[in-house]
């Protein structure tokens, strides 16, 4: 055991893992090594990529025990691929699969059984949902899962950590010979940032549409140099599922007070100015602030550079306003952006290596002025969790956080101070996802928190007449009205590991007692 | 300094999280309701509620209200015994249509004050003028307690008994909300509006509040935290105003520095009416965080 720069308890080996490295600061590693690469090929001139049904494919790439294969998580809890393919997998007997999506949801559900019947024995990904995060927070597997963030999980791939034998990649529109974008077809998702790492990286790419375009398919995010199979089904996934049709702006009064000061923050901080960067996720609150800066830039005549991230269709407007130059996009969150994504060159597609892998020559992350980020819990030293619940179960994912708050000027936390009756501010979270190190702001309905690391931003706010209080302060406000919650009693079996983005490991997570 | 009621947003008694945080949105009063918001299976539970959250919470210094049930239902009077004790601002009574009802709720919670040790006086009132009766009365009940600190027109059922129905220029509630202001005036106490219910319609929103305002309202009954920002916006002064105010009290201090009786601004004699005017603006623009009195000579 080693105690960690966060101060968790980290075994120095676990079996079928090996050995762990603890994490120790945001920015301390310095990697060692070099990109590694996918597998060297000689593709015949004419041959046809295309094969008849998955299982064709699936025979065709060789794939058996003990592999490593991939999927990417763009069409969200509207995907049909993961399962369509695990369900060949299982028909065929492969089995001890190492299974490394970008991220799961809960349409995933079959995985259970697949793991309850030693087809997968591995797990690697950003997220887990119910039912299969409460399984495995049961303790369902043998080995842990790991959990990386998106810049994580770049990393891992590109520096050959996780070595990926056959991606098999939906895309909504695809030719016959293997180039794909996002931003077409009935199952239109927008960018394929995640899967572009993917495609790169595995040794065999196979890549099912439900969408044949005449060749060549351009522009193309995927393309043939990397493709080696496609097949064509009758639906990738559920366009309801994939992504929501309507701007959403909310009108919870919450969230639009959080989203308030939380914009009050912003102008203080001096960050809110000409050519600054902003990225925010897509939950109400975020959404809010996004409006709402809007106002204040039309106000106040300023026009930032880029926004980063998941896309919405509230950043679309400031792109299509004038009020931002360019949009990097990850992952689209709504059919505008995915719309905007295949018509506007200023709206550009970018993989995850770009967007967050920490070791690559620099990534977009680092030129971030401003993210607004939520979480399930923040602790006194402001470390956040976002990947479990209060009750220990594993049910949400790291997605971008540690990336985006350790390379932005300003990180910022938005969250109601009480969640369903459950204070948000604790002594210590239950998962260590992004270490308190990289946290600026904490937003809450009732004020604000400014880490103490940032005495600058303290004294701006000040200046600003800003609501403030300390963290412990408003510890104690929520504790005042809820009482001290009784702390989650775990086994001792280690059933998730969480890496930071550098590969060292922030946290453990254990089995829930039942 | 003055008191400001520019808002006093309305919170369901029974609601446990409204009635938890309805204080953060900014409004300058909130009042929980236990009247016609809170259906009769819920009258209980929502006296409980607000019993507890008024004897736990912190609002932050917010003035708290409590509109209790009229005293000729059957809780009209356990909402007294329970709310006077819970000691909130002001107790709120509905639908009063004379000087009598006003001194009957009076009496009630003198006799409370007097059973539980408290200093009788302490407790505050407002009292809402709701029918075509308690408007012609409305001078009379304004002036029926010491207790008062205002009285509000509630217009749903004024302009029900009128026999007509609200509309966007609010001319069938004319006459009514310019008697509530008169006998609020005259009695040298508050006038607060009604409400606006459709909560989607801002523009109508916002016309209302400027006619309320100009008829000489205080402020305005909001249903929803989204109109608390609306209105504050309407009561705060513009920059203009704010500078006259400004020129106005810093001509008065000089005046009184030099001991001068009469004083005069641009040539022109200020009186009691413009000085009261400009302390007005003041407080108003100190509230919406546009003026700070350490900034005044910067």
């Amino acid at each position: 055991m080693t105690k960690n720069g966060v101060g968790r308890e980290i075994p120095n080996y676990i079996e079928g893992i090996g050995q762990l490295k603890p994490y120790d600061k945001p920015f301390s590693l310095i990697p060692d090594g070099y990109k590694a690469g996918a597998k060297l090929k000689r593709p015949l001139p004419h041959a046809n990529k295309m094969v008849k049904s998955i299982e064709e494919a699936i025979i065709a790439t060789g794939l058996r025990d003990g592999m490593t294969i991939s999927f990417h998580h763009h069409f969200r809890n509207g995907d049909y691929v993961v399962n369509m393919v695990m369900n060949v997998i299982a028909k065929l007997g492969i089995k001890d699969l190492r299974i490394a999506p970008s991220s799961l949801s809960t349409c995933h559900a079959p995985l259970v059984d697949h793991i309850k019947n030693g087809i997968i024995t591995s797990l690697e990904t950003s997220g887990l949902r119910e039912p299969l995060g409460t399984a495995i927070s049961q303790g369902i597997m043998d080995k842990p899962v790991i959990i990386r963030s998106h810049g994580g999980r770049a990393r891992a791939i590109e520096s050959g950590e996780v070595k990926i034998d056959v991606a098999f990649l939906g895309v909504p529109a695809c030719d016959n010979y293997g180039n794909a974008n996002g931003f077409s077809g009935k199952s239109a998702c927008g960018s394929l940032g995640y899967a572009k790492v993917d495609a790169k990286y595995a040794d065999q790419v196979v890549l099912i549409t439900d969408n044949i375009v005449e060749y060549p398919c351009l522009p193309a995010s995927i393309d043939q140099s990397q493709v080696d199979y496609v097949v064509e089904i009758e639906s990738i996934g559920d366009p309801k599922g994939i992504v929501s049709g309507v701007i959403r702006n909310t009108t919870n009064p919450k969230d639009l007070l959080i989203a308030e000061n939380a914009v009050k923050a912003i102008l203080a901080s001096g960050y809110f100015k000409e050519g600054f960067s902003y990225q925010t996720g897509a939950a109400g609150a975020s959404l809010a602030v996004t409006a709402l800066l809007r106002e204040k830039m039309i106000e106040q005549n300023i026009k930032g550079s880029f926004g980063l991230g998941g896309i919405t269709a509230q950043l679309v407007q400031l792109l299509e306003e004038g009020l931002m130059k360019g949009l990097f996009d990850t992952q689209s969150f709504d059919l505008v952006a995915a719309e905007s994504l295949g018509r506007n060159p200023k709206h550009i597609e970018v993989d995850a290596g770009f967007y967050a892998n920490p070791h690559n020559s620099g990534s977009a992350v680092n030129s971030l002025d401003i993210v607004m980020l939520g979480a399930l819990e923040i602790d006194t030293e402001f470390n956040v969790n976002v990947i479990s619940k209060s009750d220990g179960v594993i049910s949400q994912a790291a997605g971008g956080h540690p990336d985006t708050a350790a390379g932005a000027n300003m990180s910022v936390i938005l969250a109601p101070l009480i969640r369903s009756r459950i204070p948000i501010i604790v002594d210590k979270v239950t998962t260590v996802v992004t270490p308190g190190e990289t946290i600026d702001v904490v937003v809450t309905d009732y004020g604000i928190a400014v880490n103490p690391l940032r005495q600058d931003l303290l004294e701006k706010f000040k200046k600003a007449n800003l609501k403030l209080y300390t963290i412990n302060e408003l510890q104690e406000i929520a504790e005042k009205l809820t009482g001290k919650p009784d702390t989650i009693e775990f086994d001792d079996k280690i059933v998730g590991i969480v890496q930071y983005r550098d590969g060292t490991v922030i946290d453990v997570i254990k089995k829930v007692k039942k | 300094m003055v008191k400001l009621r520019r808002t006093m947003m309305y919170v369901t008694g029974n609601n446990p999280a409204n009635v938890m945080d309805a204080h953060l949105y900014g409004s300058d009063s909130i009042m929980f309701d236990l009247e016609d918001s809170v259906s009769i299976k819920e009258k209980d539970s929502a006296r409980f509620l607000v019993y507890n959250a008024l004897k736990t919470m912190d609002y932050g210094g917010v003035e708290t209200v409590v509109r209790i049930n009229g005293l000729d239902t059957p809780f009209g009077r356990a909402d007294l015994e329970a709310m006077v004790r819970a000691k909130p601002d002001i107790i709120r009574l509905p639908k009063a249509e004379k000087a009598e009802d006003v001194i009957e709720v009076d009496n009630i919670i003198s006799e409370i004050e007097k059973n539980i040790g408290m200093e009788v006086g302490t407790t505050k009132m407002m009292a809402a003028v709701e029918s075509p009766l308690g408007v012609i009365n409305a001078y009379d009940i304004a002036k029926a307690s010491k207790r008062l600190v205002a009285i509000a027109i509630g217009a749903e059922d004024f302009v029900t008994n009128m026999k007509t129905t609200r509309s966007p220029e609010g001319v069938e509630l004319l006459l009514a909300r310019s008697q509530l202001v008169l006998a609020a005036r005259a009695a040298g106490i508050y006038a607060l509006d009604t409400v606006y219910s459709n909560i989607k319609n801002d523009e109508g929103f916002i016309d209302e509040v400027k006619l309320i305002k100009q008829l000489g309202f205080d402020g305005k009954s909001v249903i929803h935290p989204r109109q608390i920002g609306l209105t504050h916006k309407i009561y705060t002064p513009t920059e203009k105003e704010i500078n006259n105010a400004m020129r106005v009290v810093d001509a008065i201090n000089e005046a009184e520095e030099k001991g001068s009786g009469v004083i005069a601004l641009d040539g022109k004699m200020i009186d009691g009416p413009i000085v009261d005017r400009a302390y007005r603006v003041l407080e108003l623009a100190k509230a919406a965080g546009v003026y700070m009195e350490d900034e005044q000579n910067d």
